[in-house]
């Protein structure tokens, strides 16, 4: 690889259900804490859902922003907002031209929290009511456009929507923009806060959630008895910077995007395909880009949601485009599932594991699914590292693979 | 209710709305070049003044109120 168009990442930054940024989340990972809590919503019991558990953020977005700036926003924007800060901060900050800097925010849903209820306020107490901002606090690009206007980010901002796999797919197009030679510098990842009874209930709907009611155990990836996610909130940011320039300013690099693989199952609205064909196509790409081999891809951090057929279909996609070596963990058994928020948070956990050479656990994992033949880690386990995968999937087909290397 | 329990009143809005500090809230500000209250604000302003004074403020009469000493004048000649 060419070493002046080498994406490092400089700056991190993370909102979850397990601290108030990236490195207590990553803490949070390694002692394998859980950040699941009972869902005691007054609208769980009144519609009857089936769902008792959620991954509520450690520390409210409004005990971080001044309190005009979080009214103005969606609650997916201030978690965004506070994610890009951290990560700014932790970069040091970088001084450049913002026609080269750009901003990379994905999303699920969007601002789903203003829609609902919004569309409340209209019913209730008619026009006058309804938020002024009500249309940028929903739109999907509200996050991104949060973050590139906070930080300047002239040289352009995107969000891509790519269900569970849009925090994912924002650092890997914001490794394109850096490629390119389009801009020098991207604040990219992804931010999601939808619990809210409708979302629920459509998740409950698709027979895709968790019905178990104990915190302790609900999630579960990969472990027989597991029956469906728990649904997360949060946000996950990356500095990704064109190497020379990151190394030009002296910055402290953690590491390297080193390479990224995209593709569609186009199989199923829904159901991922199976045989894992599609993903494993995604990771194929990924590792050539980075230029490496399925030999050096110690650690895959798996999309794992602890659904029945999800983690079935990635195991065999690990099997597949990688090898029954690498050892495998699914952050989401503490975080939850932060929808597009979760492939951002995760590339997070994936870089500090190859950073730190230590993979986190799977948290309740305690009778390993005879159908998954991967080599899965239930404590946190020392390895050394020299090039790991983050695996994310997105309702649609969506298949993401980031690979990371060390500095 | 007086014109400086008006004033009060609106700079507490103004204060909640838009964060500027309530003391800065003065009959002779102007909301958008001294206050800094863009046009989108100045609408969630008058949300919250017809609620909290009974009045009226319709949005061809919002765009001429110019200064803070405007507002305060027009909620006490509508007001019921």
């Amino acid at each position: 690889m060419s070493t002046d168009h080498d994406v490092v990442v400089t700056g991190i930054g993370a909102t979850t259900p397990l601290g108030g940024t990236a490195p207590e989340t990553w803490q949070g990972m390694l002692e394998g804490r859980n950040g699941i809590r009972p869902l005691t919503e007054e609208w769980v019991e009144r519609f009857g859902l089936p769902v008792h558990v959620h991954a509520p953020l450690a520390v409210e977005p409004t005990e971080v922003l001044p309190r005009v700036e979080a009214r103005r926003l969606d609650r997916s924007q201030q978690v965004a907002l506070i994610a890009a800060r951290e990560a700014w901060t932790d970069a040091g900050e970088p001084e450049l031209d913002p026609e080269r800097l750009g901003a990379v925010v994905g999303t699920g849903i969007g601002g789903a929290l203003t829609l609902l209820g919004q569309d409340d306020v209209l019913e209730t107490d008619g026009l006058r009511k309804v938020a002024v901002l009500t249309i940028p606090m929903l739109m999907p690009n509200g996050p991104a456009a949060a973050v590139g206007l906070w930080a300047k980010a002239r040289g352009g901002v995107h969000a891509p929507v790519s269900a569970c796999a849009s925090g994912a797919e924002a650092l890997a197009w914001a490794y394109r923009l850096i490629k390119s030679g389009e801009v020098d510098v991207v604040i990219a990842g992804g931010a999601e806060a939808v619990t809210h009874q409708l979302p629920v209930a459509g998740f409950a709907q698709m027979r895709a959630m968790t019905s178990n009611a104990d915190p302790e155990t609900a999630c579960r990836p990969f472990d027989t008895h597991r029956d469906g996610f728990v649904l997360g909130e949060g946000a996950g940011m990356m500095v990704l910077e064109r190497g020379e320039f990151a190394r030009a300013r002296g910055a402290r690099i953690y590491g390297r995007l080193a390479g990224i693989g995209m593709s569609n199952d186009a199989f199923h609205i829904t159901a991922p395909e199976p045989d894992g064909e599609g993903s494993a196509r995604a990771i194929g790409k990924a590792l050539r880009t980075a230029e490496l081999t399925t030999m050096d891809i110690g650690h895959v951090n798996a999309h794992a949601t602890s659904t029945p057929v999800g983690d079935v279909a990635e195991s065999k996609t690990i099997l597949r485009a990688i090898g029954d070596h690498p050892v495998v963990t699914a952050t989401k058994s503490m975080t939850g599932h932060m929808l597009g928020a979760s492939g951002a948070v995760e590339a997070i956990a994936t870089l500090m594991a190859v950073h730190d050479n230590t993979v986190p656990g799977v948290r309740n994992l305690v009778e390993l699914d005879p159908e998954i033949k991967v080599d899965v880690a239930t404590e946190t386990r020392s390895v050394p590292l020299t090039a790991a995968v983050n695996d994310s999937f997105g309702f649609g087909g969506h298949n993401v693979a980031l690979v990371f290397t060390g500095a | 209710m007086s014109n400086e329990d008006t004033l009060t009143g609106l700079a507490e809005i103004v204060e909640e709305v838009a964060g500027v500090s309530a003391a800065d809230v003065t009959a002779d500000k102007s909301f958008t070049d001294d206050l800094d209250i863009d046009s989108l604000s100045m609408v969630e302003i008058a949300v919250q003044a017809e609620d909290r004074f009974g009045v009226k403020i319709p949005d061809d009469e919002l765009a001429n109120l110019k200064t803070v000493g405007d507002a305060v004048a027009y909620i006490e000649s509508h007001r019921a």
